[in-house]
């Protein structure tokens, strides 16, 4: 396998097909918590993106002198220190978005898709396609969080980073916003709603029980 | 008594799992059955227990703006918060190291059902989350570290032996639409606890 590598499905499977989020149920915390307003979800997306990339990058361009017994603390020293970089870059560019993130941009570190791409993907194979692999599970990550982000804020604040949606007329004629949808156990109905949707076009994805 | 009532706001109200979301991913994976699910509640608790003041002490006495006077006054302005986020996973990484190596020795059965989530702990946002909270929240003490540890702790035992004992029945008694089987129903499970466990909001001894 290691061989012949297809970089395109690479870069596209997680998209869909193998989706970090839906698929390999991998950081879902942060899908979660930072979801009530799209504007923090997409900081979110574009930083573990980021991240991802370059961790992967970094561990793949050393996969052969790691010791084994100890490679897991490697790979946290390795995100960790890619991470210290976003959340300074972020203080000192995005205030206000670090600001909302708050301890979740610390959380990147233990964030699961990392430490799972990096132990199945970028361990085994080269810089390259460990790239591509990290840009594109770090997109099928940033997709869901938008997606459950633009739900959140449209249905339960009337807005899309932060500007008016719904026009004034509806809420003269009554319309409420969905309080509810800004509590967080409305993130985790809205992904079981896109599991759901996910599994019924893939068959082959569902359990038994 | 103002430790108390962190304690027992950390097991209700500031719930992991319930009002956080934090370590969402082996709550998912391992929930299948209570007693797995129990053993990792109860490693995860440890952890926490431990990692919270010592990551406390390191926060106080080395780490944040001003907290190496006791080396001498010219250290005063140093300031190496910005350092935090790699010692603190530093310190649980080893943690987890430690507890593997017990639960490996004192109960092999539990150290092969929980499989790769046992070193996963290190990574597991409970934890990180547990002593990112309390920089932020600038505890007072050591022990109001130690309580909230064993608080939030004790809030994802609660929180993963619950679902775990939901899931066993509805394993075996309930008819659902086979796209929503397995992990899509424990989501829509966990945010219905999630909203019955807003009910304890306000919380105060």
């Amino acid at each position: 396998m290691a061989d012949k590598i297809n970089n395109k499905e690479v870069l596209f499977n997680p998209l869909s097909k193998n989706n970090p989020v839906v698929v390999q149920i991998l950081g879902i915390c942060s899908v979660l918590a930072v979801t009530a307003k799209l504007e923090p979800a997409i900081v979110m997306g574009v930083s573990v993106i980021a991240v991802l990339a370059f961790a992967n990058v970094i561990i793949s361009i050393l996969r052969n002198t790691i010791p084994t017994n100890i490679r897991i603390i490697v790979q946290l020293v390795v995100v960790a220190g890619l991470v210290v970089i976003v959340d300074q870059v972020l203080k000192a560019f995005a205030y206000d978005a670090a600001k909302q993130l708050s301890v979740f941009i610390g959380l990147i570190i233990t964030n699961c898709i990392l430490m799972g791409r990096l132990e199945a993907f970028a361990m085994a194979n080269k810089p390259w396609p460990s790239f591509l692999d990290g840009v594109g599970n770090g997109i099928g990550y940033a997709i869901i969080l938008v997606i459950v982000g633009f739900f959140r804020e449209l249905l339960g604040s009337g807005t899309l980073l932060g500007f008016q949606v719904i026009p004034q007329s509806f809420y003269d004629a009554g319309y409420v916003n969905n309080g509810l949808m800004i509590l967080p156990p409305m993130a985790l109905i809205l992904v079981a709603c896109i599991i759901w949707v996910q599994r019924s076009v893939n068959k082959d994805l569902q359990e038994d029980n | 008594m103002e430790n108390l009532n962190i304690f027992i706001r950390s097991i209700f109200v500031d719930n992991m799992i319930f009002a956080y979301f934090l370590g969402m991913c082996s709550f998912i994976a391992v929930s299948k059955n209570v007693k797995t699910a129990f053993g990792l509640g109860v490693a995860v608790t440890f952890m926490l227990v431990v990692t919270l003041p010592v990551n406390y002490l390191l926060q106080t006495y080395v780490l944040s703006a001003g907290a190496l006077t006791w080396l001498g006054p010219e250290y005063a302005d140093v300031d190496l918060s910005f350092l935090s986020l790699i010692m603190f996973i530093a310190v649980i990484a080893s943690m987890t190291q430690l507890v593997e190596m017990t639960v490996e020795k004192y109960s092999p059965a539990l150290y092969s059902s929980l499989g790769i989530f046992l070193p996963l702990i290190a990574v597991n946002c409970a934890i990180l989350g547990g002593s990112l909270f309390m920089q932020q929240r600038d505890f007072p003490s050591v022990w109001t570290a130690v309580c909230a540890g064993g608080g939030w702790g004790l809030g994802w035992l609660l929180a993963i032996t619950a679902i775990a004992a939901i899931r066993e029945r509805i394993a075996t008694y309930s008819n659902i639409p086979r796209p929503l089987r397995g992990v899509g129903i424990t989501f829509i499970l966990t945010a219905l606890m999630g909203i019955a466990f807003m009910s304890f909001l306000g919380i105060k001894i």
